[in-house]
């Protein structure tokens, strides 16, 4: 294990040694996406703004200053190496359970979920900490466990430690989506580093098992009154339209900005959905509006442009230096690849509803920083390549 | 290390392929969303976000025979105020309570109020509202909408009806030709936010209204106002109930006027006379209160014809040929029905008579005998044949249905009351309308008021037509008819019904209303004219005179009087 990481800082070394890497195309991807997303959030947000704050720019102006803070906090990132934080893997882990808990007495509620904690005057939510702390946490532990990996205790090891998290983040900011990102994040990363295949598709023909089975539990259930908020919620996905003045209100109308936006749209700002129709309609629903504005060639557009946000990762993580670089990045991936495809599977009505932000675009400083701090980080292994790798 | 590096690289690619896909898999729902589902769900939407708000269609005029209006449309404003909309409360406040002539803080109250709209007042004239909207007042909204308005306030109320507050019918022809009048409302549809706020720069769609189609009526508004007068006139010095008074033409059944006193005044229906104390009554009182206001008593009130009903029995003996002209009787002043002595008016007997005579004289052994001689089947077969067992068809609503003996009940004692208008009841429309189809050659009108709809271009006329049973009695007996009812008003009970210079025939009755002895009594007329070619007949009915109560004293005054003007008046129309 010295040895490794002996030869990884030399490998590093070496790098700056030699032309300076820096991966524009991965900057340019994200900056084109943090604007577009400021462009679309002004759009959505202005009759809200101007209906409880006087102020059609309310929401894009609070955005625009915590993108440009958080900007200036990913370059900082970027240029740190990132060997700097593999020694705060463990405080992450641990600092995250404790955020959670902390919640529990000094949370506070918005829109209806306390998952939010104030620090600094900054609102936090830490279940997004808790993201961060796990890539950081898994990538620093499966470069200790080595080849351990391999064996099917080091296997479930690595599925036990995103466990304890899950589980509060799910409990306590009674917040199943983030959990289910945590613990694919880990999933993820454990696929990368571990050479089986045949575990992985144990595990995930498993997954589909369990949530079919939970699916047919439900539909066959006699009365909904047992069924709690999840068993409705899964019926108002099969038929949103016979849910419509409850669980299906917000997906049916999300639906209707969708297909309404035909193939090129109505057009940037005219949404009629986001006239107080669609709820959270800047936040976790924000895609919708952009199929109604921009149609299905725009919407499209967006996935490519995310598309290639996850071969730039690829990329990276592919060509980083050493092993704790790469699996850096291919959490940060997974972190980001698994939000956008429930929020667009959410949206689109493909999955349940359950609430999750589009990367990047949905208004929130909180889900921004914590996301260009990641970027920063697979900026920073990005320089770690040395040009000759490419 | 390399070895180590290339399964993860793998994975990673992997990794990327499965993302990949399941990106696809997602574009591919977009596509099925947008492209295959678009037009379900655009039009799903813009039902949500439509906000329809329908305009009112004008109602159609009324119009009587001579193409005067009697009841048409005013255009009212109602004024209110939008709270997020004002600018200037104080003006607002200033302005509304000085215009509208209310109290100031009565409006400030309403301006004040946080609501989306809030109205100030309703039914304000069009000048007034005018006045409001020169003003330019920011939040101040000056909606137009249109009010009956009935220009001769209580003259044909009980005939013409009055409109609701969407503008429907509620009584009279305003109800029975509701399809007509009514029209289609139009409709604007606009978009709105979820709050139901109109977006302006989105436009609005507008489908206009069509307005309602114009009723052209047979009612003459100078008879009508006419016999109106008269009906007070007598209702006043007879200190009467109730006076009713029907004008008809004979020949087709036309209603030229339909008078029940006291009346109401049509632009205020809900109004009840000042003496029943509205305010201490309750509201189910109140509202029986109003129901017999509005009550049309010519066509849904029956009572006991009397000696008018002779002219009916007349028709049946002739036309059963049981009597003729010459048959001659003698009165004693009583007849013997199976063991029920029956009472003539005269006391001391009409003596030694002809049927004319006997006629003139309202002999009622007379007319007895002749129903006894037609029999219960015949008599029965006659009445029915009238049209006298069925409603007469007039196009008001509440016409009440005639009452009367079964003919299996019928014996008699009964046939004998019948004979001379006693011991059952019909309406006075009925009454009218059966005269008049014995008089007019023997056909057997529907009395009728609309004429005529048309649009108020007149190029889309469409004329109704009403039924007609021909031959209820012969051309001969009809003449007949004719000539001893004018020999009644020359030369017998029905002389104060004579016109100088025309030639008037007309029946008198004085009935005794049930229970008999209460010395309440109906006095009533039927006359027409010209007596030789019937084109007007007039049925006065005089409920409870006080003082003289006899028909030819009280009731055939009054139509005199009314043919005294109108006779004129017609013939000058028909030169027209």
């Amino acid at each position: 294990m010295a040895d490794r990481r002996s030869a990884n800082t030399t490998g590093r070394r070496g790098g700056r040694g030699h032309e300076a890497f820096f991966d524009y195309t991965l900057l340019f991807i994200v900056l084109f996406l943090l604007g577009f997303g400021l462009v679309m959030l002004y759009s959505t947000s202005s009759y809200d703004g101007s209906l409880q704050y006087g102020d059609p720019a309310f929401f894009l102006k609070r955005q625009l200053m915590s993108t440009i803070l958080v900007m200036i906090a990913m370059m900082v990132v970027a240029n740190i190496p990132y060997h700097f934080w593999e020694r705060f893997a463990a405080l992450g882990y641990i600092g995250s359970v404790v955020m959670i808990l902390l919640i529990i007495p000094f949370g506070y509620e918005a829109g209806g979920a306390k998952r939010w904690i104030r620090i600094a005057g900054i609102s936090i939510q830490p279940a997004e900490i808790a993201k961060l702390g796990m890539i950081l946490f898994l990538a620093s532990m499966i470069c200790r466990m080595g080849r351990k990996i391999r064996t099917g205790k080091g296997f479930l090891m690595v599925l036990a430690v995103p466990m304890p998290i899950c589980l509060l983040v799910w409990k306590v900011t009674e917040n199943m989506s983030s959990a289910i990102i945590i613990f694919g994040i880990a999933v993820l990363m454990l696929f990368v580093s571990c050479p089986d295949y045949k575990r992985f598709i144990l595990l995930g023909l498993a997954g589909i098992a369990v949530c079919a089975l939970a699916v047919f539990i439900i539909v066959s259930a006699d009365s909904t009154d047992s069924l709690g908020v999840r068993g409705t919620r899964i019926l108002a996905w099969l038929d949103p339209e016979a849910y419509a003045s409850g669980k299906g209100f917000q997906t049916l109308q999300a639906l209707y900005a969708i297909g309404s936006g035909g193939i090129l749209g109505k057009g940037l700002g005219q949404s009629m959905q986001k006239l107080g129709f669609l709820p959270e309609a800047q936040n976790d629903m924000i895609f919708s509006i952009i199929c109604e504005e921009l149609g299905l060639f725009g919407a499209i557009s967006i996935l490519i442009m995310f598309i290639l946000l996850i071969w730039r990762f690829m990329v990276i993580a592919n060509n980083a230096a050493d092993l704790f670089g790469a699996l850096l990045v291919v959490g940060v991936l997974g972190h980001i690849s698994i939000q956008v495809i429930l929020n667009v599977a959410v949206v689109t009505n493909t999955i349940p509803n359950t609430g999750i932000t589009l990367p990047f675009i949905s208004y929130g400083g909180s889900a921004v920083m914590f996301l260009l701090i990641e970027i920063g980080i697979v900026l920073s292994v990005g320089r770690g390549i040395r040009l000759k790798d490419l | 290390m390399v070895k180590h590096k290339t399964f993860i690289r793998k994975k990673i690619v992997t990794v990327f392929f499965v993302c990949f896909a399941i990106f696809l898999i997602l574009a591919g729902r977009l596509v099925y969303l947008m492209v295959f589902r678009s037009d379900y769900y655009s039009e799903q939407a813009k039902e949500l976000h439509e906000r329809e708000r329908s305009i009112k269609a004008a109602r159609g005029r009324i119009l009587d025979a001579g193409g005067t209006v009697i009841a048409d449309n005013k255009t009212v404003c109602t004024i209110s105020v939008i709270h997020n909309q004002v600018k200037d409360p104080d003006k607002i406040v200033e302005v509304l309570s000085r215009e509208l002539e209310l109290s100031e803080e009565y409006v400030r109250k309403r301006v004040e109020k946080y609501s989306s709209i809030e109205r100030i007042k309703s039914n304000v004239d069009k000048e007034t509202g005018d006045a409001i909207r020169a003003y330019k007042l920011e939040g101040v909204k000056v909606d137009e909408d249109y009010k009956r308005y009935y220009p001769y306030g209580e003259l044909a109320s009980k005939v013409l009806g009055f409109t609701g507050g969407d503008n429907q019918g509620i009584i009279g022809i305003e109800v029975k030709y509701e399809e007509y009048l009514r029209g289609t409302e139009g409709t604007i549809l606009t978009i709105t936010d979820a709050r139901g706020v109109e977006i302006s720069e989105a436009g609005e769609e507008r489908i206009e209204p069509i307005a309602g189609r114009d009723l052209y009526t047979s009612l003459d508004i100078n008879i009508q106002s006419y016999a109106t007068q008269l009906a007070k006139q007598v209702l006043e010095t007879k200190q009467a109930e109730r006076v009713s008074i029907v004008v008809m033409n004979p020949q087709n059944g036309e209603i030229m006027a339909m008078v029940d006193v006291p009346e109401f005044d049509l632009n205020n229906p809900y109004e009840l006379p000042e003496e029943m104390n509205a305010e201490e009554l309750s509201e189910e009182k109140r509202q029986e209160l109003l129901n017999a206001m509005w009550r049309n008593g010519c066509i849904s009130d029956t009572y006991e014809p009397g000696s008018t009903f002779k002219i009916i029995t007349a028709a049946a003996g002739l036309e059963g040929g049981v009597v003729t002209t010459e048959d001659r009787f003698n009165c004693p002043g009583y007849i013997m029905v199976e063991d029920r002595r029956i009472r003539c008016h005269k006391i001391a007997g009409h003596g030694s008579q002809n049927f004319i005579e006997a006629t003139m004289n309202s002999c009622n052994p007379v007319f007895i005998t002749v129903g006894l001689r037609l029999g219960v089947e015949n008599y029965y077969q006659y009445f029915t044949r009238f049209g006298l067992k069925e409603k007469t068809g007039v196009d008001l609503p509440g016409e009440a249905g005639t009452i009367m003996h079964k003919m299996e009940d019928m014996k008699a004692v009964e046939l004998a009351t019948v004979a001379f208008g006693q011991s059952f009841q019909i309406t006075p429309i009925q009454l009218a309308t059966t005269v008049s189809s014995i008089i007019n050659g023997g056909n057997r009108v529907t009395p009728h008021i609309g004429v005529a709809v048309s649009d108020r271009e007149q190029t889309n006329i469409e004329r109704f037509s009403y039924p007609v049973k021909e031959h209820i009695v012969s051309e001969e007996t009809s003449a007949t008819m004719r000539m001893i009812l004018e020999q009644v008003v020359e030369n017998g009970t029905g002389k104060n019904g004579y016109v100088e210079g025309a030639r008037v025939g007309g029946k008198t009755a004085t009935s005794q209303t049930l229970p008999r002895g209460s010395g309440r009594y109906i006095a009533s007329f039927i006359g027409f004219a010209p007596a030789d070619d019937p084109q007007v007949l007039a049925l006065a009915i005089i409920h409870n005179p006080q003082g003289v109560y006899y028909g030819g004293q009280v009731a055939a005054p009054v139509v005199r009087q009314l043919f005294e003007n109108i006779l004129p008046y017609l013939e000058k129309m028909d030169y027209n």
